[in-house]
């Protein structure tokens, strides 16, 4: 049964995503040249303006995705799944703050759920019971850890865990079918590149079970074992499950991995370029054009770098359209 | 009890108005809604997609016509309105189909003007075919029109 809520939110973002970005032109970004080059080509397609430094124009291309999407939903809770990431980055942003002391300005982002001047606040006077319910275990939890042994990766690994699971939950309370796929593949995404990561610095099991996030389509337990063992171990386990083609992606590089990831969330979108109800086709969109952003940024980095075309295009995610 | 007659008549052109008239309303205000969306970001495209829009809005007007003749034969709208309750209830089954079909070919015909209205957004040059898909919905609103006229004037032959 067709949605009928969001007929004219959908209708204009069928508009808007003639203007998305395609492969051929983020092809023509890659062989521009130079970083400026690139920048021109974006300001013809609308992105930025001349004089803007390439930061500036992706965080107001990012910004730009939000003011379309508030103007069209009024109630953003809907998108929790989205923003919820940026409460738990800026949950830990306020948690090193906090101890190491004094402030850093720029360290938070906003488009959360929570405001982060409150988390801050919450966060210095160490008054968790402020925080959203479900951020106040992870948070003390973090802090203490923080400021019991000093290891920031530990608190890192603790909050991030939280992220994925809120993301996760999110999802599954949104009562959108694809914002759920969306937080059970973060989930599953973010414990295989855990998994890899750990298994590639010699990571025990422990250290596996605080960092791994459940979720249903991934056995957290095995997948820790399978990462404590050996990467081939890892790569069999994953073999099994609805991730078989992390495998091969694995074998080149962690880099291969993650395009793997949002590639695969790309190609379970598309469909929804030809789906005119509901929420579905406002999430997808919201969703293209994070990923090309994050292309865009890899291309003009790489070119700021001096990279090979080999790593810049071993990065560049699909596109949507 | 003398009065049924008319009334189960009077019933069926009324339900025939009603419900095909309902579902252009929500059919034609659905389609707006996408119609309108494409417009914000491209006025130009503004008679194709009102074409588009319109489509749905058919089935309202087939419901006021089946209505109509329905009036004129019972009597309303001018001469004897003495009928039995036989005929009375004869007229309200032949309004039926009109109605049920208008109800839902208009809803359904929204949501296919809806997807053509995407289509035109996004290719304009393949107006004539986005208006086909819509449009085939027509075709049973069209026939349910059919069976309801030849039921009424049948009915009055009897």
């Amino acid at each position: 049964m067709a949605d009928h809520g969001y007929i004219y939110a959908v209708s204009r973002i069928r508009s808007r995503e003639q203007q998305l970005l395609t492969t051929p032109f983020l092809e023509s970004l890659e062989t521009s040249g130079s970083e400026e080059a690139a920048i021109r080509l974006l300001n013809e397609h609308g992105w930025g303006t001349a004089g803007q430094s390439a930061e500036e124009i992706l965080e107001e291309e990012g910004r730009k995705t939000w003011d379309v999407i508030g103007e069209l939903v009024k109630d953003l809770s809907v998108f929790n799944v989205f923003r919820c990431e940026n409460d738990y980055h800026n949950l830990k942003a306020a948690i090193k703050e906090a101890c190491t002391g004094g402030t850093h300005p720029g360290i938070y982002v906003g488009d959360g759920t929570y405001p982060a001047k409150k988390m801050e606040e919450a966060v210095s006077a160490r008054e968790f019971a402020a925080l959203p319910e479900r951020m106040r275990e992870p948070a003390e939890r973090a802090m203490d850890t923080l400021l019991q042994t000093r290891d920031g990766q530990l608190c890192d690994c603790i909050l991030d865990r939280a992220a994925l699971e809120a993301t996760r939950d999110a999802g599954r309370a949104s009562g959108s079918d694809l914002l759920a796929l969306y937080g059970e593949l973060t989930a599953a995404a973010g414990d295989i590149k855990i998994a890899v990561r750990a298994q590639r610095t010699g990571k025990d099991r422990e250290f596996l079970s605080i960092a791994l996030a459940d979720c249903g389509s991934l056995d957290s337990g095995r997948l820790a074992d399978a990462a404590s063992d050996s990467m081939e171990a890892l790569a069999a386990y994953l073999d099994t499950t609805a991730y078989s083609g992390a495998v091969e992606a694995l074998k080149k590089s962690l880099c291969s991995l993650e395009r793997w990831c949002d590639d695969l969330m790309i190609e379970k979108i598309r469909p929804q370029l030809t789906n005119c109800f509901g929420l579905d086709p406002l999430a997808a969109y919201i969703l293209a054009r994070r990923t090309e952003i994050k292309s865009v940024r890899i291309i003009l980095t790489c070119l700021r770098n001096g990279c090979p075309d080999s790593v810049m295009r071993e990065r560049v995610r699909a596109t949507y359209v | 009890m003398e009065n049924l007659g008319i009334f189960f008549a009077l019933a069926g052109a009324a339900c025939s108005a009603l419900m095909s008239g309902i579902g252009s309303a929500i059919g034609v205000g659905r389609a707006g809604q996408a119609a309108a969306g494409v417009v914000t970001d491209d006025p130009s495209k503004f008679s194709k997609v009102l074409i588009l829009q319109l489509l749905p809005g058919t089935q309202g007007i087939y419901g006021l016509l089946i209505a109509f003749i329905t009036l004129t034969q019972i009597g309303i709208m001018g001469g004897s309105s003495d009928i039995s309750l036989q005929k009375g209830l004869l007229y309200f089954a032949a309004c039926m189909p009109m109605a049920f079909v208008g109800l839902i070919s208009a809803m359904q015909q929204s949501n296919a003007a809806i997807a053509s209205i995407a289509l035109v957004n996004k290719k304009p040059d393949q107006f004539g075919k986005a208006m086909i898909f819509p449009a085939m919905v027509e075709t049973y609103a069209i026939l349910a029109l059919l069976i309801s006229i030849l039921s009424i004037f049948g009915i009055a032959s009897l």
